[in-house]
């Protein structure tokens, strides 16, 4: 019989609803995984008595007949959602102790479906990065590793963690948040599926807050088919998020037919970017065959704001960060600083801010005091957000032209050797979020699906982008491309 | 638009984050590499745009003005670093 943890979820589901297995054997199998991969540092704080707890009344639920499709199925869950009685850090030393009091929407609505929680996965501190190597836990490794070399590579980030744990069969399927590209990149730099939701689809209650108009939850799965299962139990009107949309949430899984005869696929001009690697628009150029041949209509379309997105995205994310992460003060939860004799509280403020936060939260936190300042907030915030205005605008163009869905690569190359970019300028790790930020500050669904290997057997994917809440749809066209790229390659086990 | 060691001091003040004087210079470099990026943005014509305020046109929705929530004095304590009493306590603010 096959490794249980190894299953995607429809697998698992089907398995459970025939009594082949029980959610306990399931989970049991995932969690001997985990105990045994401490070198990928994907989980960073187990929960074994909870998953058990839970797959025991997983297995109550099944056998009573009363299980909806996520029931029993064990998940990992990234560390910026706040689990009741469980640490939640946001991979940050400033929330060093902090034991939410409750449980964040989007994971007890995956509760309420009867998943499992396997444990919290490693991230970039406050989702503030793209390699997982600003986490007060210490970097998550990828399970890839080029060719027979044996250098530890970057899962990407921030969900990085998920990331890792899902490529590496530690869970059947992971929790991710995507505010630049956190859930899109990783998956695309470990051979998975993620997809981000229309902004609005998944409640933002309880989710540790970075840059609130651009935060996204998502699942990280291994197959598109699982990121329809999970997303809809994860999406849902809640009335504690004034941005959660009211909208009936799909069956998202029961529109994944495959077909997409004579749907428009839009290929962004500007997304052919200088000194992009040969493969990475082989990739893509190898995408738009398969989507022709599934009967698809390929059309050259054009984004003309996309260079303006990231710049955009460094002036509004900062801005909003430095105003959310105002809280972290040392006073209601968290670590505070020790002070000296005469210390006041403003020292108190200051010191417990420097220890607490890392250099890269720091950074991002006073460039955004900083364009927010009296007399920069015009020049920097207000026009980042008129910018921002046109990049959404260039999508509702090309949308209302008649594109069904956008075609373009996940990501600039493949996934770094860790530490390879750290000597390198800001800006040289923020370029790697050039393709997923644009949805992110239109607010549309996008999701990765891995469509090949690059010439070091390292995963590269392609992102589709969806028209804002029909991510059915846009899954049902990830789901013809998955089918044609037919990619099945795992990492080698050497952890 | 170049930022100095005075300015990154200045801005550390604001961000209420301690940086040491010998970590100003390298940190005014780091802001002025970000800054000079951000820059491009005045390449755009803006000319009649308005400021994005919400990706998504929503009203925000409108419930019934009662009470939902209260009565968690001992939850809303219990992450404090320093509780005493039923109060966050913190250093002395008033003279």
């Amino acid at each position: 019989m096959t490794d249980l943890n190894t299953l995607t979820l429809a697998e698992a589901r089907d398995k459970l609803r025939s009594k082949d297995v029980t959610s306990v054997e399931l989970t049991q199998a995932c969690l001997s995984a985990i105990e045994t991969s401490g070198s990928l540092n994907a989980f960073v704080h187990n929960t074994p008595e909870i998953a058990l707890e839970q797959a025991k009344a997983a297995d109550a639920r099944l056998a009573a007949g009363d299980a909806s499709a996520m029931c029993g199925l064990p998940l990992g869950i990234k560390d910026l959602f706040c689990t009741k009685g469980v640490p939640s850090q946001a991979a940050s030393g400033i929330l060093e102790g902090f034991t939410p009091e409750y449980e964040s929407t989007v994971t007890q609505n995956l509760f309420d479906a009867g998943s499992v929680m396997l444990g919290k996965l490693n991230m970039d501190e406050f989702a503030m990065g793209s390699s997982n190597e600003t986490s007060v836990y210490g970097n998550a490794v990828s399970p890839w590793r080029r060719g027979n070399e044996d250098t530890p590579l970057t899962p990407g980030g921030s969900s990085g963690g998920s990331a890792s744990a899902v490529a590496a069969d530690l869970c059947l399927a992971a929790t991710g948040t995507d505010t630049g590209g956190s859930i899109r990149q990783p998956a695309a730099f470990t051979g998975i599926v993620g997809i981000k939701p229309t902004y609005g689809r998944c409640s933002r209650w309880g989710v540790v807050a970075f840059a609130s108009s651009l935060d996204q939850a998502g699942p990280m799965t291994k197959t598109v088919r699982d990121a329809a299962m999970m997303l809809e139990a994860m999406c849902g009107h809640d009335p504690k998020d004034s941005t959660s949309v009211d909208l009936p949430v799909p069956n998202f899984e029961a529109m994944l037919t495959g077909d997409i005869k004579g749907k428009k696929i839009g290929i962004p001009k500007e997304y052919h970017m200088d000194g992009m690697p040969d493969e990475i628009e082989a990739l893509w150029a190898e995408g738009r065959e398969m989507l022709k041949a599934a009967g698809a209509e390929i059309v050259d379309i054009s984004l003309p704001h996309t260079k303006y997105a990231l710049p955009a995205y460094y002036v509004i994310a900062p801005a909003e960060a430095s105003s959310n992460l105002a809280r972290y003060d040392g006073v209601r939860f968290g670590h505070r600083a020790s002070l000296a004799a005469g210390d006041g509280i403003t020292e108190m403020y200051e010191k417990t801010r420097a220890e607490g936060f890392g250099h890269e939260v720091q950074r991002r936190v006073m460039v955004g005091t900083y364009v927010l300042s009296a007399g920069f907030y015009d020049a920097y915030y207000n026009r980042a957000r008129r910018v921002r205005a046109l990049i959404k605008k260039d999508f509702d163009d090309a949308f209302a032209a008649g594109i069904d869905a956008i075609l373009t690569p996940a990501t600039p190359s493949a996934a770094f050797g860790l530490g390879e970019m750290t000597d390198e300028d800001p800006v040289k790790m923020y370029l790697n979020d050039v393709f997923t930020v644009t949805v992110n500050l239109a607010g549309l669904p996008g999701i990765s699906v891995p469509t090949g290997l690059d010439h070091q057997g390292l995963p590269l994917g392609l992102q589709l982008i969806g028209r804002p809440w029909e991510e059915g749809d846009l899954l049902n066209t990830a789901y013809a491309l998955e089918s044609a790229a037919g990619f099945v390659a795992k990492p080698g086990k050497w952890w | 638009m170049s930022i100095d060691k005075d300015t990154a001091a200045r801005v550390a003040k604001l961000a209420r984050i301690k940086v040491e004087d010998d970590a100003l210079p390298a940190l005014a470099q780091e802001f002025n590499t970000i800054l000079g990026f951000i820059e491009q943005l005045n390449e755009v014509d803006v000319e009649g745009v308005e400021p994005m305020t919400s990706v998504t046109p929503m009203r925000l929705k409108r419930r019934e003005d009662v009470v939902t929530d209260g009565n968690q004095q001992e939850k809303v304590l219990a992450n404090a670093p320093d509780a005493r009493e039923g109060f966050f306590a913190v250093p002395k603010v008033v003279e």
